[in-house]
């Protein structure tokens, strides 16, 4: 039963962990939450519901089920990733300068928006994967893994470790940690900070439609909610591991993803979602600064 | 061939909407909309306030008798909203504090209300300040703690409190009967004489939201609304001048919730039934929409916000489907063009 938690935990967590990743990067560079990045993920997610369908009614499934899993990724991270784009330039980048609350209020309403178009293009109810992947069973003793669940934690782990040698090796990485410490001295520096946030959100978003195909393939189906529940999961990652930085965000999913399947199986099922909650509400009242975050004074 | 979408042309649908926002880029730097009708609003609307308000007043007291009981029933819907709108508006017009969970505090007066009575069988007039100053209690208890906080991180918190409200009362099954609600609730009476008559209700809502003005502009001018208005401007210079912060904001939290309340018991009272299903955070969202689009600060501009956005969709009924995706543009497009809103001054 444990471990049973445990690896569906680690499963779920890793998923929380690369969407929090969107959340604490643009936060650490914007100081903005991005309250749409959620959505993204749910694009992602109807993405490779529908893609999916499109090669195993093509046949390609049936001739190589890698081929057409990894064509479903790159796909949907190459559209999610103009989304994102498209999302920075029109409902942001205008309101840089704006007081704090437009920006906020601007993510909620692109929020709103794809939620709504989504629904009302795709349907309400829930879209179901009609077709079953052969599903493999690793059986350990009686704990269950199944070879999508390994592939979930190993692919997500392989995408922060390149994401971390991107953001500590190369040259673009290098201008996004300068543009976070301070955007003004960046900018006097020679770094384009307009290129750099886009670079960013295009990061985030591809890391999202990821996840939202890996979710898609995991459950079988995708409603145009899940946005918004994985978002303010994801969220509270962030502010768990503290937001801003990057480790945190990685340590942040892992550490709720298990908590949220260990409160399942041990406290209350119906209340699930209520512990992301209640840990986002304690952390921020407790030390809102996080796990690996700093404590900023007041500038006056 | 079995595909799991509704056929191409919907999945070719996001390529539309991306294409257009693409080609938004383009424009949204260029387009400029002229600005000097716009500013005349504010001004005109001040100049002509005693005939404005007393042409509306009697417009809105001859109303249900010219209009069938659908509009009448719109009509109290928008004066419910435009309840909580100037609630809202206390919260974060004046003091600055962003609440994305106020539909929480809205619920929360209208389950008082139906537990107080369908439990209790206690009447409207016993629940009305009982459910507000409930309602105001649990605004003050939660602004406690999160007064600690600023910004974002205060609006995420009461989102949270906001779906933590919503999934109680979706679970809690002995008290609150889950998603089927709470049926049965009674209206309000005066004597023997039952005020369910959607007209009568009309007059009973016109009072209440006047009495709401009168009393929230009377706070607003006294050294309540001029604290607050100094915290929102800047903590850091309000405190120095010797503002307790701290109290204000929590009195704004308070005060704020107690309008939730009344709204809430309103609504409990004219539908005669609750389910959590009508205080979801999207809810939330439509009430802050109300205030941003009517001006933040400005406690008419949140009415005519609220009236607008219950009315327009009314009048639109061909594209109610569409109502949400165009508040989210909306949103957006507001932002971008008059972050200040219909009634506010730059």
């Amino acid at each position: 039963m444990f471990f049973q938690q445990l690896i569906n935990g680690l499963t779920l967590g890793s998923v929380y962990a690369i969407i929090a990743l969107g959340y604490t990067m643009v936060y650490g560079i914007l100081e903005l939450i991005n309250f749409a990045h959620g959505e993204i993920y749910m694009l992602g997610a109807y993405l490779g519901i529908i893609l999916l369908g499109f090669f195993t009614a093509s046949g390609l499934t049936e001739q190589s089920l890698l081929l057409s899993l990894i064509l479903t990724s790159v796909l949907s991270a190459l559209f999610c990733a103009m989304y994102g784009f498209t999302m920075e330039k029109v409902a942001y980048k205008p309101l840089r300068n704006a007081p704090r609350l437009s920006p906020l209020i601007s993510a909620i309403g692109v929020s709103i928006f794809l939620q709504n178009y989504v629904m009302l293009t795709q349907g309400a109810t829930d879209k179901v994967f009609p077709i079953q992947l052969g599903e493999t069973v690793l059986t350990f003793q009686d704990v269950r893994m199944t070879v999508t669940q390994v592939s979930i934690i190993a692919v997500s782990a392989l995408m922060m470790l390149s994401l971390r040698l991107f953001i500590s090796r190369t040259r673009i990485g290098k201008a996004m940690r300068a543009t976070s410490q301070d955007k003004i001295m960046a900018a006097l520096v020679g770094i384009d900070v307009d290129t750099v946030i886009s670079v960013t959100f295009v990061i985030g978003a591809v890391l999202a439609a990821v996840a939202g195909v890996m979710v898609a393939v995991y459950y079988g189906l995708v409603n145009y909610t899940i946005g918004y529940i994985a978002g303010i999961k994801a969220f509270t990652a962030a502010v768990l591991g503290g937001i801003g930085s990057i480790r945190g965000a990685m340590l942040g999913g892992i550490v709720l993803g298990l908590m949220e399947s260990m409160g399942a199986a041990y406290v209350s099922t119906e209340y699930k979602d209520a512990f992301a909650f209640v840990i986002l509400i304690v952390i921020l009242l407790i030390k809102p600064s996080g796990i690996f975050g700093t404590d900023l004074p007041d500038k006056v | 061939m079995f595909l799991p979408f509704k056929g191409p042309e919907s999945a070719l649908i996001f390529f539309v909407v991306l294409a257009l926002g693409l080609t938004a880029i383009f424009f949204m730097g260029k387009l400029r909309i002229p600005t000097a009708a716009w500013n005349s609003i504010p001004s005109a609307a001040s100049r002509y306030r005693t005939p404005l308000i007393i042409s509306l007043a009697m417009l809105f007291t001859v109303c249900p008798l010219m209009l069938n009981n659908y509009y009448t029933d719109v009509l109290i819907m928008a004066g419910i909203y435009a309840i909580l709108a100037i609630g809202l508006n206390i919260i974060v017009g004046f003091t600055g504090l962003l609440n994305l969970g106020f539909a929480a505090f809205y619920a929360c007066g209208a389950y008082t209300y139906a537990l107080l009575n369908t439990k209790l069988g206690l009447g409207f007039w016993v629940c009305l300040p009982v459910s507000a100053l409930f309602t105001s209690c649990v605004g003050f208890l939660l602004a406690v703690p999160a007064m600690r906080l600023r910004g974002d991180y205060l609006a995420i918190v009461t989102l949270g409190f906001g779906e933590i409200m919503h999934l109680i009362l979706n679970n809690w099954d002995s008290l609150t009967h889950g998603p089927n609600g709470i049926t049965g609730i009674a209206p309000p009476m005066i004597a023997d004489i039952s005020l369910s008559d959607l007209r009568y209700f009309y007059y009973l809502v016109l009072i209440i939201l006047l009495l709401s003005l009168m009393v929230i502009r009377r706070v607003e001018l006294s050294r309540f609304g001029r604290a607050w208005k100094a915290i929102k401007e800047n903590e850091i210079a309000a405190s120095s001048v010797g503002i307790n912060t701290m109290k204000y904001k929590l009195f704004a939290f308070a005060f704020g919730s107690f309008w939730a309340g009344i709204a809430g018991i309103l609504f409990a009272a004219k539908m005669q039934f609750v389910s959590p299903e009508s205080f979801t955070f999207i809810e939330s969202v439509l009430i802050l929409s109300m205030v941003i689009l009517g001006g933040l600060g400005n406690t008419y501009g949140a009415v005519l916000g609220a009236f607008l956005l219950v009315l327009l969709p009314e009048i639109l009924r061909e594209v109610q489907l569409y109502r949400m995706l165009v508040l989210g543009i909306g949103l957006v497009l507001l932002m971008r063009f008059r972050p200040q809103g219909l009634l506010g001054i730059r």
